[in-house]
């Protein structure tokens, strides 16, 4: 009898906590600080679950021009404030120049024009935003890896850091511009591409001109747009707010593959 | 498994004391302590899981078929705000198949309590899960729960097949196939009336055929169709976008099943009380369900 009362005892407690946490209002339980480390190894699983399922590096499908969406929608800057990226664009980006630093052992700077001279990739690929729309295009680049072999990564390198023309956010320190990374997984895969033209011509500057980064296999915002520097660097901790990308740094996962 | 226990034990029903004396009852152990964790631990993750899903809904609320879907595509479904001319309040919609009707305080635009005022937004926040950053928080939770869930099924779903319970439970017998029984028990579901005394021991014919439904159909497709929207099992399992027709179809698949959830929980609920909510949920908890027989059957 006595474990039928403490069984009934502990129901009504049980029942009581699930009560309250639901009339206390959730906004507490679901941004709580002291969930954050549950949903943080809700991330950590999908990345090792993906990384497993991707481990022999397949492609993300292609798909042919009849596919090609008329009116794709560009994520993120449409149009990068400010006036040195008026410069550029008024001159046709001819004075743009791509630098490639951090932990190489060559570092580079490139026009354009030398970048299109480069081996090229042509791909066309299903965009996928975290927003749920997605929309297919054509881009064509050169492949992020032949640009990471010719600047010869150190061994300690093991994030590659873009670094964008565009200040999503004005702040007092200039901390505000686009920037995005991704593990050497994702760097080397083949169809991540440094892309200046979309769907045959120029890359637009809505999507990004003069040169934008494709990551195919994962979410929109990773595929960093206006990008002007690629830094090799053994953590990420040492930018932004340190979790790795502008959207990162305000509470956005860092891998975007789900 | 089955034990006699004196009425006394449980609170005193009207009918009950009504027939006293000519009614047995029998108290049946009717779920395994698996069937009963794996239940609550699903109720907890399909609640979080369609909170979070309608706000990430929220974010692009308009649902396509096939790769492609954006504003400026056409979409056969649509939630969606304007301002009235005449009256200059806003108007919430449900567009479906260029099909409109109103919604206003419920879907489209509906009341904010955070901000005293009607706002446009397709779901409202009181079926939403809260919290910012929005849309990354809501994916963190999304994802979390689709975890657990796929975890908890993989037990609930082992250990059925190994302890027989699909074989046993859920398995429509010879005798619930006969076209008789299958009209009885649609009539019976039809004028509401709950299996009594002998038809209570076991699953009825629909009931079995919903349970089935939703865990050997409905589920995976919500899981399939789920990561069918994410690239990277896509560039691994292409094969799932055909399967589905597309990215956008999966989403929308995704949708209106979560709708057939929905509709089959509050099925699931209603013939619950109907069938006894006091015995119905203690027996999903402690697993012992209360027989009621007449005497002589």
């Amino acid at each position: 009898m006595r474990r039928a009362i403490s069984r009934r005892a502990l129901l009504r407690t049980g029942a009581a906590a699930v009560g309250s946490l639901t009339l206390s209002g959730c906004d507490g339980v679901f941004d709580s600080p002291s969930l954050r480390g549950v949903l943080d190894f809700g991330q950590l699983v999908s990345l090792n679950a993906q990384r497993l399922l991707l481990a022999q590096q397949p492609l993300a499908r292609e798909f042919s021009p009849a596919d090609i969406s008329p009116d794709f929608p560009p994520n993120g800057t449409a149009m990068p404030n400010g006036f040195g990226y008026f410069q550029l664009m008024i001159s046709n980006f001819a004075a743009w120049r791509l630098t490639v630093d951090g932990l190489v052992r060559r570092p580079l700077s490139h026009s354009l024009d030398e970048i299109k001279a480069m081996p090229s990739r042509t791909q066309i690929t299903l965009h996928c935003c975290d927003e749920g729309w997605s929309a297919i295009g054509q881009w064509t680049g050169v492949p992020l890896s032949h640009i990471l072999d010719a600047a010869d990564l150190m061994p300690k390198a093991r994030y590659i850091v873009f670094h964008c023309l565009d200040e999503l956010e004005r702040l007092p320190n200039r901390g505000g511009f686009y920037y995005e990374s991704l593990d050497l997984f994702d760097a080397f895969h083949p169809q991540t591409i440094l892309a200046y033209g979309m769907n045959g011509g120029a890359l637009p500057i809505r999507h990004g001109a003069p040169l934008r980064l494709r990551v195919e296999r994962q979410v929109g915002y990773k595929s960093a747009k206006f990008v002007t520097r690629i830094e090799a660097v053994e953590r990420l901790d040492g930018l932004g707010r340190g979790q790795g990308g502008f959207w990162e740094d305000r509470g956005y996962q860092w891998y975007g593959g789900l | 498994m089955t034990q006699m226990e004196p009425t006394a034990a449980s609170k005193p029903d009207p009918q009950a004391q009504a027939q006293a004396g000519s009614v047995k009852r029998e108290v049946l152990y009717r779920h395994s302590v698996v069937v009963r964790v794996t239940h609550w631990i699903g109720v907890l993750c399909v609640s979080l899981l369609l909170m979070s899903g309608l706000r990430l809904f929220n974010y692009h609320p308009a649902l396509y078929w096939g790769n492609v879907g954006y504003g400026g595509i056409s979409a056969f479904l649509a939630i969606g705000s304007r301002i009235d001319p005449a009256s200059r309040t806003p108007v919430g919609f449900v567009r479906i198949a260029g099909r409109e009707f109103v919604t206003t305080g419920v879907l489209g635009v509906s009341y904010d309590s955070d901000r005293g005022r009607m706002v446009p937004r397709a779901f409202p926040a009181w079926l939403t899960s809260p919290g910012e950053p929005g849309l990354a928080l809501t994916r963190d939770w999304h994802f979390l729960m689709a975890w657990l869930f796929v975890a908890n099924g993989i037990v609930y779903l082992w250990i059925g097949i190994l302890n027989g319970h699909f074989r046993r439970d859920l398995a429509p017998t010879a005798d619930q196939l006969r076209p008789r029984h299958i009209l009885a028990d649609i009539c019976d579901h039809v004028r509401l009336r709950p299996p009594r005394g002998e038809a209570a021991r076991r699953y009825n014919l629909l009931q079995k055929l919903a349970y089935l439904t939703v865990v050997f159909v409905l589920l995976p497709l919500m899981l399939l169709t789920g990561v069918t929207m994410s690239p990277a099992v896509v560039a691994a399992a292409p094969g799932l976008l055909d399967l589905f027709g597309g990215r956008q179809s999966a989403r929308t698949i995704h949708f209106l099943v979560a709708n057939l959830l929905v509709l089959f929980v509050l099925v699931h609920v209603i013939e619950m009380i109907l069938a006894g909510a006091v015995n119905g949920m203690r027996s999903m908890i402690t697993g012992r369900y209360v027989i009621r027989a007449e005497e002589g059957t």
